[in-house]
C-alpha cells in the first residue's frame, strides 16, 4: 500500500508548523482516546484569514503526517474556504484513500482545526 | 500431541486468499477462527431440524431441545461443573458478568459495601461495576499489578475486608498475558472473608487452557463461545447452583415462565430462568461441536501448543530494535497473547504494515483502557495464537516487523 509513501513519513519523521504560538488566537485540542492519536492546533487569525498555525500532538504516522501537511496547506487561507474543507480534500492531499479504520487518523487534524476556526469565526 | 499444521486444514478461511497470499491470523483474542465441524453443526439445525425448543411436540422440536440441551451438558463436563443446570446461556461474556452485577450483586451488596476489580481487567468487567457502582453507593477498590505485570497476592490482606463483597478478577489478561492464579486468590480471598463471593472473566482461559471451576472454588465463572472455536452470540455464565436459585432474573420474557396471571408470573427454576426469549439455538449447537473439537485436542495439548508458541515468538521478537514486550516474559507464565510497543512505529502503523501481508493483529487498547493508562502507554500492538498458530505464522510476523523497522528506520 502507498501511504507510507515517502512523503507521508518525511511529514512524520520531520513535522512542519510543529510546536507553539506566543499568543494563538485559537487554540484547540482533541484526541481519539482509543488510538491514542492526539492533535493540538493553534491559530493566529488576522483579517479572517489563518495568518499562522502550530500543531503539536502525537500518535500514528497518518494521524501525524496529516496534520503536518494540513499547516502548510492552510498557512494564508481564509476562514470560511478553511471551514469548507472535507475528507475528500484531506484524501487528495495525502494522494491516497484509506480503509474505513484509519479515515478518522487522517480526519482528526482538519476537525481539530476546524473546531479551532469556529471559535473565532463560528 | 496434536500438529498445528493439520488443525489448519480444519478451518476453512485458511484456504482463502487476499492479493494472492494466505491469511496469517494472529488475532484469537479478539475472536477465534471456526473449524467446519462447527459450521457443519449449526447449518444442520438450520437444514434438518430447525424448530424453537422447550415447546414442540414434534419430532424436529425435540431433537432442536435435545441437541441444545446437550451442550450445556459438554459444557458443564468441559468446566468441571457439578451439574449441566448450572450452565446458563447468554450472549457473551459481557452479558454473563451484567447478569451476576444485576441478578446477584444488586441485591446482596448495599451502599458503602465494596468491590475488588483488578485494573488489568476488560471493559467487560470493569464497567459494569464502575457504572451500577455510581447508582448503588459500591466502593470499587482496585487491585494493580506489578511492572511484570502480576498480581502481589499479599495486597489481598489489605483489599479484603467485612465489607467486601465481591471480588472479580479475569483468569487471564487479554493484554499482558498474566495467567492469574485463581485457586490460590480464591483460597486466600476466602480465608479473609469467607462471605466474600469470587467472579472469574475466563473469556481468555476456557478457550486456552484446562479450567476446574470446583476447584476454583469460584462462585461464578463467565466466558463466550466465540473465542473457542464455537459462534458469535453465545455466551455461558456458570454459578454455584443455589447461588443461581437464590437470584431473580434479570431479563424477562418467554422460555423463562412456569405460569403467569394478570398479576403474577412464576418463573421457571434455574438456568432457564435467566434464559428469557429464544435463544440462539444454533449458536448454542455450535458451541457444542466446538467444545467436541477442544476436547479431541486435549486442553493440555492446547496450553501445551501455546506455550510453545509463546516461548518461540518471545524469543524471536527480541530481534526487533526498539521492540518492547508487556507482562510476563516467560512462556510458562504467559497465555497466548503478547502485547508490544515499537519506538520508532505507533500501534496501527505496525498494524497496517502487517496487513499488507494479511497479517492480522490488533492495535489499540484492547478494550482495557485502565491497564493502558496505568502503564502510562497510549495503545500496543497485539499478536495472540491458538491451536492454528505456527511457528512459520511466527516467523511471518517476525518478517513484518522488519519491514515495520525498515520503513520507520
Amino acid at each position: 500500500m502507498d501511504i507510507y509513501r515517502e512523503i507521508i513519513l518525511d511529514h512524520y519523521k520531520n513535522p512542519r508548523n510543529f510546536g507553539h504560538l506566543k499568543r494563538p488566537t485559537a487554540k484547540v485540542e482533541e484526541g481519539n482516546v482509543t488510538c491514542g492519536d492526539r492533535i493540538i492546533m493553534e491559530i493566529n487569525v488576522k483579517k479572517n484569514t489563518l495568518a499562522d498555525i502550530r500543531f503539536s500532538g502525537e500518535g500514528c504516522a497518518i494521524s501525524q503526517s496529516t496534520a503536518s501537511m494540513l499547516t502548510e496547506k492552510v498557512k494564508g487561507m481564509s476562514l470560511s474556504a478553511v471551514k469548507k474543507l472535507d475528507a475528500k480534500y484531506i484524501f487528495s492531499m495525502l494522494g491516497t484513500t484509506l480503509t474505513p479504520s484509519r479515515t478518522k487518523c487522517a480526519l482528526l487534524s482538519l476537525e481539530v482545526l476546524q473546531k479551532a476556526v469556529a471559535k473565532i469565526h463560528p | 500431541m496434536f500438529d498445528a499444521k493439520l488443525v489448519k486444514k480444519d478451518f476453512p478461511i485458511f484456504t482463502r486468499k487476499i492479493h494472492g497470499k494466505p491469511i496469517i491470523y494472529l488475532d484469537s483474542t479478539a475472536t477465534s477462527l471456526k473449524p467446519q465441524i462447527v459450521l457443519d453443526a449449526m447449518n444442520e439445525y438450520y437444514t434438518k431440524y430447525t424448530a424453537n425448543i422447550f415447546r414442540g411436540i414434534y419430532v424436529i422440536s425435540e431433537e432442536a431441545t435435545a441437541k441444545y440441551e446437550e451442550s450445556r451438558v459438554k459444557v458443564a463436563k468441559f468446566i468441571g461443573a457439578k451439574s449441566p443446570n448450572e450452565i446458563i446461556f447468554t450472549r457473551n461474556t459481557s452479558e454473563s458478568l451484567n447478569l451476576v452485577a444485576y441478578s446477584w450483586a444488586k441485591d446482596n451488596i448495599h451502599s458503602g459495601d465494596h468491590l475488588v476489580v483488578t485494573i488489568m481487567e476488560h471493559h467487560s468487567n470493569f464497567v459494569p461495576w464502575q457504572q451500577l457502582g455510581k447508582e448503588t453507593g459500591w466502593v470499587i477498590d482496585i487491585w494493580r499489578n506489578n511492572k511484570q505485570g502480576l498480581l502481589n497476592l499479599n495486597d489481598l490482606d489489605k483489599l479484603i475486608t467485612r465489607r467486601t463483597k465481591l471480588l472479580t478478577i479475569t483468569s487471564a489478561s487479554n493484554v499482558l498475558g498474566t495467567i492469574n492464579p485463581i485457586k490460590k486468590i480464591v483460597k486466600k480471598v476466602k480465608s479473609l472473608n469467607p462471605k466474600c463471593l469470587v467472579l472469574v472473566d475466563a473469556a481468555q482461559s476456557a478457550p486456552h487452557m484446562p479450567i476446574d471451576v470446583v476447584d476454583w472454588g469460584a462462585d461464578f465463572v463467565a466466558f463466550s463461545s466465540h473465542k473457542m472455536l464455537g459462534p458469535t452470540g453465545v455466551g455461558v455464565l456458570w454459578g454455584k447452583y443455589e447461588l443461581l436459585e437464590s437470584m431473580k432474573p434479570f431479563l424477562f420474557g418467554g422460555e423463562m415462565i412456569e405460569e403467569v396471571r394478570e398479576d403474577t408470573s412464576l418463573f421457571k427454576h434455574a438456568p432457564h430462568k435467566f434464559e428469557a426469549g429464544t435463544p440462539d439455538i444454533a449458536g448454542v449447537i455450535g458451541l457444542g461441536a466446538a467444545v467436541d473439537y477442544l476436547t479431541k485436542l486435549g486442553m493440555d495439548n492446547v496450553r501445551k501448543h501455546e506455550e510453545e508458541i509463546v516461548a518461540y515468538a518471545l524469543k524471536r521478537m527480541k530481534e526487533i530494535s526498539g521492540l518492547t514486550m508487556y507482562g510476563p516474559n516467560n512462556a510458562k507464565e504467559k497465555g497466548g497473547v503478547i502485547a508490544f510497543t515499537m519506538k520508532q512505529a505507533h500501534a496501527h502503523d505496525i498494524a497496517q504494515i502487517l496487513d499488507e501481508d494479511n497479517i492480522c493483529i490488533r492495535a489499540g487498547n484492547h478494550c482495557a483502557m485502565p491497564l493502558h493508562l496505568d502503564m502510562g502507554i497510549a495503545a500496543t500492538a497485539r499478536a495472540s495464537f491458538y491451536v492454528y498458530t505456527t511457528k512459520e505464522d511466527i516467523d511471518a510476523l517476525v518478517n513484518g516487523l522488519h519491514k515495520v523497522e525498515k520503513i520507520f528506520e
